[in-house]
């Protein structure tokens, strides 16, 4: 059972010249939720993109439930039990609140029939619904998801990837842009999806991490500073003096 | 502003989630289209013109659906019109079939084509898109303007006609123009049944989703590129049977079907009736022959009136005649 749903082994990315990540190495337990942190260039969001299957990575593997990830398509990785959303708001824009859902959940049951009538899957339409009621948005089901206000939308962007019931989900930024408020609300919203999944998500928000994770990574130049508990990358005194000491106005 | 606390209205029954996804309107759009281009015989200043707004209105309904829908913009799609039209000719005046096997042999032929083009244009994005198929499809034109013992090359296809369309039991006069009119409607009507299922099917969702944000369908599981060759493959027979159904309806296919200029009218048509709208293609196809009925008698240069029109559309009405109808109607 305790087995690491992920595990990266000696990832590294290149772009050209540019060394983005060099030989990371980390395990992910079934039900954490890993917080990745690092200065702005660390290499957060190519680690990411890997780890969603938007990038392959240059060296290395990428094990999922041991199952090698070199040769799925991204387009399967949700499939696995792998879903992420976005740190700039990656929704659809002129569909409605609810189809924007909606059509994520229909992914798991129907995606190239031209034929039957969607509305006949009523339980992917329930789904839906329930999942919006979930992040507290069925009261705009109908508006188009661009009228949104920026904290619903960033509400929607997570229950799109949530529609998928991943085993892994994976959070960029999930309180980008957000209030004191919505950032208490987000936090709430975590832990109760963390009680049946695994999270990792990256975070500038260094009091909502220490509070929330069961474990933190710390990306610098693209290598794994560290890895351990909240107090552990707090009582680091590498990590201090690279992250936490750049500026204290970090939360 | 909250995130996850539900503050606002009682959570809606999946019942009344489906009557936001699909009004009233999309159950009678088919029957109700239909219904319009029945009347316009009648309305319009010419059988001619009528017949023409079903042919150039289905081959932008056929267009709509890649450009409208999956969001993206082929200068390309004369080749499918043109394939379509040449291969039912030459089916017909050099083979010697039925007008019902030449129509089969038409799509046919176009859906092949579509096939090709589609996946090598699908590769590409955005503007090299719109370039690679704009460059296929000047392939075809100039392959048709050299294999002039099959195409007539510059002169067009002639040399074929369909006078009856024969069925088990009777059959029809196709010179008489009502008839001929009818007939074709009958075939449109067809094809909008069709387009309308494929619009509210689980791919209809796909399609949509893509358009507005492809990124994202990826992430949620959707194969975008099999996705796009699907919606490039059917829009493209589409436009193949608007092709056959011009040719049997001209009993000649001229060289310029071919031509880009071509696919800049199916694109023009589209946007000034409404791109993503449903019927929208045919007020397009209307606005753009009635423009060139009127225009044309006044002086030869009513392409620069259009074009000044066409302009004004681009700048104040980017959702054209029917989807700027249609916003105001849901008070948006």
């Amino acid at each position: 059972m305790n087995e690491p749903i992920m595990s990266v082994a000696n990832v590294g990315k290149q772009f050209g010249g540019l060394i983005a990540l060099r030989g990371i190495t980390a395990d992910f337990k079934e039900g954490q939720i890993t917080a990745i942190i690092g200065p702005n260039g660390a290499g957060k969001s190519t680690f990411f993109n890997i780890l969603s299957g938007a990038l392959k990575p240059s060296s290395g593997t990428l094990k999922f439930r041991g199952a090698d990830m070199a040769g799925v398509p991204q387009h399967d990785y949700v499939h696995r039990g792998i879903a992420r959303s976005y740190q700039i708001t990656n929704i659809f824009p002129n569909l409605a609140v609810l189809e924007n859902v909606r059509v994520a959940a229909q992914a798991f049951r129907s995606r190239m029939n031209i034929w039957t009538n969607r509305g006949v899957y009523e339980d992917i339409e329930d789904k839906a619904s329930a999942t919006l009621a979930a992040v507290g948005l069925s009261g705009r089901a109908g508006t188009l998801a661009k009228f949104l206000a920026h904290g619903q939308q960033r509400a929607l962007e997570i229950a799109i990837a949530l529609v998928a019931d991943p085993a892994l989900l994976l959070l960029d930024e999930p309180t980008a842009g957000m209030g004191p408020e919505e950032t208490r609300e987000m936090v709430a919203l975590i832990e109760k999806l963390a009680a049946d999944r695994t999270i990792l998500l990256v975070e500038h928000k260094m009091k909502m991490i220490l509070g929330l994770s069961d474990r933190v990574l710390v990306l610098h130049h693209g290598e794994l500073l560290a890895d351990g508990t909240p107090e552990e990358i707090r009582a680091n005194g590498e990590v201090r003096r690279v992250y936490l000491g750049q500026n204290d106005g970090y939360a | 502003m909250s995130v996850v606390r539900n503050v606002e209205l009682a959570p809606p029954s999946s019942r009344r989630g489906l009557a936001v996804l699909f009004p009233g309107a999309n159950r009678w759009r088919v029957p109700l289209s239909v219904l319009t281009l029945c009347i316009l015989p009648w309305v319009l200043p010419s059988q001619a013109l009528a017949v023409n707004v079903l042919i150039y209105g289905l081959l932008a309904v056929g267009y709509n659906l890649l450009f409208g829908y999956t969001g993206l913009l082929s200068f390309g799609h004369a080749a499918f019109f043109g394939a379509g039209a040449y291969a039912t000719g030459i089916a017909i005046g050099t083979f010697g079939v039925n007008w019902f096997v030449a129509m089969v042999v038409g799509l046919a032929v176009a859906g092949f084509l579509a096939t090709i083009m589609g996946m090598l244009a699908i590769r590409t994005r955005g503007i090299y898109f719109s370039m690679v198929t704009l460059a296929l499809s000047q392939l075809v034109y100039y392959t048709a303007l050299q294999a002039s013992s099959w195409t007539g090359g510059e002169n067009g296809l002639r040399g074929f006609t369909v006078s009856t369309l024969s069925f088990p039991g009777f059959s029809l006069n196709f010179l008489d123009p009502l008839v001929k009119y009818y007939a074709i409607t009958i075939v449109v009507a067809l094809a909008l049944w069709f387009v309308s299922r494929a619009l509210n099917s689980p791919f209809g969702a796909v399609i949509e989703a893509i358009r507005e944000n492809e990124t994202r369908a990826r992430a949620c599981g959707y194969n975008v590129e099999r996705t796009k060759l699907l919606s490039f493959v059917l829009s493209g027979i589409l436009c193949g049977l608007a092709g056959t159904l011009s040719a049997m309806h001209l009993s000649i296919v001229p060289l310029d079907s071919l031509h880009y200029q071509t696919s800049g009218l199916i694109v023009m048509m589209t946007l000034l009736g409404g791109a993503g709208s449903f019927f929208g293609p045919f007020i397009g196809a209307l606005a753009f022959l009635l423009m060139e009925d009127i225009f044309s008698l006044w002086t030869t240069n009513w392409q620069l009136i259009v074009g000044v029109i066409f302009i004004l559309f681009v700048l104040y009405l980017p959702k054209g005649i029917w989807g700027t109808l249609i916003s105001w109607g849901k008070g948006r």
